[in-house]
């Protein structure tokens, strides 16, 4: 029979199963087929914070959504066009995210009498008219695995786990993706083990041949490619760029990089990448506790070493003290948090933008930290440069906000030119700077009032430095009411002084005059915001949108710009942190939209909030 | 390359020293300010990095680099430093508190690392700078402000804490006894890798007095055990001898008793210098001094550059590797 291909501009595509089933696996390489063949895409993993949660259950779920599309996109997708559900529980843990028309594929070979009781299921809901707003593919994927994999030596067991394979044949086939990638994938991947390698090549044949021929398909799809700008393009995600971006920041302030870190979700795949990279200057210390990861960072910087940590909320606290002690010291050091749910442990593998208050006032005493947050996964690598670049001009620590959200989402990233990212080179003290050859460790540079950066090993620049407060200049010990009072205020000043880049306000009808609400925002939901503002602006009402690299300092003209609308709405996955902000520096209300779920604002639902706001409602 | 043209003098800060009048850390300021040119290290070379405590004020008294950090945290710091900066000598001052009540991880860390740093634990037995409450090495007992009735704490064992940690060079001495705590220096400067000085300290404020018996020259003999490598472990009338898997103090121990210790600082097993440490425990008077152990292992530092090292020999760490590390293996070009 000839199959119909239907031309359509986006999907969203859910792939869900147990968290042992290879379901992250799967995503990532459907995710690899749709970048080479040139859609824009955004994807977004969530599992479970347990490694292996009972087989079956709820709380062992594990899911991988994608959205791609023939134009521009700016989220993961709300609710899926198409789920995949591997086993019972796949399928009631994500039914409920489905708009009523979408496409169901479940592997039917768990649909058990126990299985479907264990997770309260007293019938079949494949049979008894449950999925009857759906089109439903019930096919019992494992057995067509177990057959397709019949005349080979492998085990039950082992035949049966390729089946998330059969499941990508299908769905490379239904919508036109390109094959060889995934087969050379599985070839490498699993070169030591030449069996298991084309086993899971077979069984991706398989799936994709039982779409080419069974009648049970009679469409496939197509998205054409979107029309990106031109350059060379990866797919990456956030924590990826992130280690990139601290790479390529090192290397661009020639300054040998040291990391030190304790393993936290959803933070230390940073630590992992950066611990391959020794050829780059990377040295990695897996530190005994958070407080040691943060204070070898320290004490690299203090030998001229660029300092990073990296952590989630809970490690944060713990290295309150020592960002304290670095405000005191004036060294660089780039601390980052990649925010999960909280308080306390929270939901370790979630996302939430709760640790802003944190970052600017989680210390004793005055302690302001310059804080910037990247926006979408490959955004993550210019906010690391970004981060470094004030952290080594102004010697200071500078928090970098990402999230579990950007962490593990991806996305198409044009390649920068190296040359063409930001020069940091950065210059030691070599000589004493004071009269009588003495050498003041606390004499500012006029402009950008940081202090300057003597490694030891420099002759003639012996200096004490500690966390008690010190005289301005000698950075000698000081108790001294005036001087306290000044450095307060100085240390102040230097952080409220740095230069960031005007905020840009996207206002397509600027020109007309007539908007009066804007839209801002911080870190990972641009892309939520973006899609809503879009939503808004189709269906007739202006809107502006604009998002805040810079925390702290804010840019320079956020106060013209918050005062050019008649109401400012701000969407946070937090109780509303950035507008308290706002209010507190700039005295005027704000419309603070929060959602603290552990997972992204759907862009619909955030439309209809925004177009409430902008006709009144 | 030894620098003899430096003198203590040029160790020494125009900060003025504001420890109490009779602080046993004076004493210990001098010897190390007068042992530093035998070091024969330049002095931006040498780095002092301490804790909180009266004693981690000592970096602002030392004319070389210092940081004076935050409580427990100086090792941490430290590690980072020597192993970005192997071309440096980093020393850490500590104190009871600071290194065995909130510092105590890190400090075992360090030591079980081995990172190429030297140790020096001013052990008062009490704390002075937050006026006078038992500390984790205060005898049990202990009547002090915050335990009015008497501590119920069991106190640690610095040096059999450093040996559980397996620390490759662990030694204990004297605030008052120069010349052993200089020789002590010696031996702790020349080890790779971390070494551990314990040192005992006189607070005359809090704890005036707690060190007197090894200090007074009528008692001195009886309670100090010295120990010297390849030498028999004798005092007083007294020597160790092996007991079964344990040491004690015996009396009357001819030289030809073959359980009589040889003290062998480079036994590969910590288990015979843990021994040592623990003669204490028989009676909390006995107190080994001198360096119980001494073995050579790789340290940190040497160990975490070498794997730079062989990663740089495999390709350079440049632009285009940067470039083609960040294509990836899967890139697409749009025209």
């Amino acid at each position: 029979m000839s199959t119909q291909v239907e031309q359509l501009d986006r999907v969203v595509i859910r792939i869900a199963g147990d968290s042992g089933d290879g379901m992250q696996l799967t995503g990532d390489r459907f995710t690899q087929e749709t970048a080479n063949f040139g859609n824009d895409l955004s994807t977004q993993p969530n599992f479970p914070a347990e490694i292996r949660a009972p087989a079956g259950t709820l709380a062992g779920v594990s899911s991988f959504q994608l959205h791609f599309a023939d134009h521009d996109i700016l989220t993961p997708g709300d609710r899926p066009d198409v789920l995949v559900a591997m086993n019972p529980a796949a399928l009631k843990a994500n039914l409920a995210d489905l708009v009523k028309g979408a496409t169901i594929i479940v592997d039917t070979h768990d649909f058990t009498e126990r299985a479907l009781a264990r997770i309260g299921w007293s019938s079949n809901p494949v049979t008894d008219g449950t999925l009857d707003s759906f089109t439903v593919h019930a096919i019992d994927l494992t057995q067509l695995t177990l057959d397709a994999l019949a005349d080979t030596d492998l085990s039950r067991k082992d035949a049966g786990r390729c089946k998330n394979m059969y499941a990508l044949g299908l769905l490379s086939w239904m919508y036109s993706r390109p094959t060889e990638g995934t087969i050379a994938f599985l070839r490498d991947k699993f070169s030591r083990r030449p069996a298991i390698a084309e086993a899971n090549v077979t069984a991706f044949r398989a799936g994709y041949n039982y779409g080419e021929t069974t009648e049970s398909f009679a469409v496939s799809y197509e998205v054409k490619p979107a029309t990106l700008a031109a350059g060379t393009y990866r797919n990456i995600a956030g924590n990826l760029a992130l280690a990139y971006g601290l790479i390529a920041g090192a290397q661009r302030a020639g300054l040998p990089l040291f990391l030190g870190a304790y393993p936290i979700t959803p933070a230390s795949d940073i630590l992992h990448e950066l611990s391959k990279h020794k050829r780059f200057g990377v040295t990695t210390f897996q530190a005994e506790d958070e407080i040691a990861g943060i204070g070898a960072a320290l004490g690299a910087s203090f030998g001229g070493a660029l300092g990073v940590t990296t952590s989630s909320g809970p490690g944060i606290a713990l290295k309150a003290e020592t960002i304290g002690l670095a405000v005191s010291l004036e060294l660089p050091l780039v601390v980052i948090d990649v925010q999960r749910g909280g308080p306390s442990t929270g939901l370790p593998t979630k996302t939430e933008q709760s640790d802003l208050l944190l970052a600017m006032y989680g210390r004793n005493g005055e302690a302001p930290v310059p804080v910037v947050a990247p926006q979408s996964p490959a955004d993550c690598f210019a906010a690391a440069i970004e981060a470094i670049r004030i952290a080594t001009r102004y010697r200071t620590p500078v928090f970098l906000l990402s999230d579990g959200y950007l962490a593990n989402g991806s996305e198409p990233w044009r390649l920068p030119e190296l040359d063409t990212l930001p020069d940091l080179s950065v210059e030691f003290a070599s000589e004493p700077n004071a009269e009588d050859e003495l050498f003041l460790p606390y004499l500012r540079d006029p402009e950008t009032l940081a202090r300057p950066w003597a490694v030891p090993g420099t002759p003639g620049l012996e200096h004490r430095i500690g966390g008690i407060e010190k005289a301005d200049r000698t950075g000698n010990i000081s108790y001294d009411p005036d001087n306290h009072d000044f450095m307060v205020r100085t240390r102040a000043a230097k952080v409220a002084g740095i230069e960031v880049a005007d905020l840009i306000v996207d206002d397509p009808e600027a020109a007309a005059g007539q908007t009066k609400v804007l839209v801002l925002g911080w870190g990972s939901t641009f892309g939520p915001i973006g899609a809503a503002a879009r939503r808004v602006r189709r269906a007739g009402y202006p809107v502006a949108q604009a998002h805040l690299r810079h925390l702290n300092p804010f840019p320079a003209n956020l106060g013209q710009v918050l005062a050019g609308y008649d109401k400012v709405v701000i969407p946070e996955m937090n109780m509303g942190q950035l507008a308290s902000l706002i209010r507190s520096q700039f005295l005027i209300d704000i419309i603070s939209l929060t959602q603290v779920r552990g997972m992204p604002f759907r862009a619909a639902e955030l439309a209809e909030m925004l177009q409430g706001v902008v006709t009144g409602g | 390359m030894a620098d003899l043209t430096l003198k203590a003098k040029d160790f020494k800060t125009d900060q003025e020293v504001r420890w109490c009048p009779g602080c046993g850390d004076y004493a210990v300021l001098a010897a190390v300010q007068g042992f530093m040119p035998e070091l024969g290290v330049p002095r931006e070379n040498i780095v002092f990095i301490s804790g909180i405590g009266c004693s981690s004020r000592f970096p602002y008294y030392m004319n070389t680099y210092g940081m004076h950090s935050i409580h427990g945290r100086a090792p941490a710091i430290a590690t980072g430093l020597a192993t970005s900066r192997p071309d440096l000598n980093v020393f850490v001052v500590t104190g009871d508190g600071d290194a065995l009540s909130i510092g105590g991880n890190h400090l075992i860390h360090a030591l079980r690392r081995n990172v190429n740093l030297t140790i020096l634990l001013f052990n008062n037995r009490i704390y002075g700078l937050t006026k006078g409450q038992y500390s984790p090495t205060s005898e049990t007992g202990k009547i002090t402000k915050s335990t009015p009735f008497g501590s119920v704490d069991h106190p640690f064992n610095p040096i059999s804490l450093a040996l559980g940690a397996e620390a490759t060079f662990v030694a204990r001495t004297l605030d008052s006894d120069r010349k052993h705590l200089t020789s002590v220096l010696r031996a702790a400067t020349e080890h790779q890798g971390a070494s551990l000085v314990e040192i005992y300290q006189n607070c005359n404020i809090f704890n005036d007095g707690a060190f007197e018996l090894l200090k007074d020259p009528h008692s001195r003999g009886d309670w100090i055990i010295p120990l010297e490598h390849d030498q028999p472990i004798r005092f007083g009338d007294k020597a160790v001898i092996a007991d079964g898997l344990s040491l004690r103090v015996a009396s009357d121990v001819a030289e030809d008793d073959p359980r009589l210790v040889r003290h062998d600082a480079h036994a590969s097993d910590p288990s015979y210098a843990f021994a040592l440490s623990r003669l204490s425990q028989a009676d909390s008077r006995l107190t080994p001094m001198g360096v119980f152990r001494d073995v050579a292992r790789p340290s940190y530092d040497r160990l975490v550059n070498e794997q730079l090292d062989l990663a740089k020999l495999q390709g350079p760490g440049d632009a285009n590797a940067l470039t083609e590390l960040l294509r990836g293996s899967d890139p697409w070009t749009v025209n």
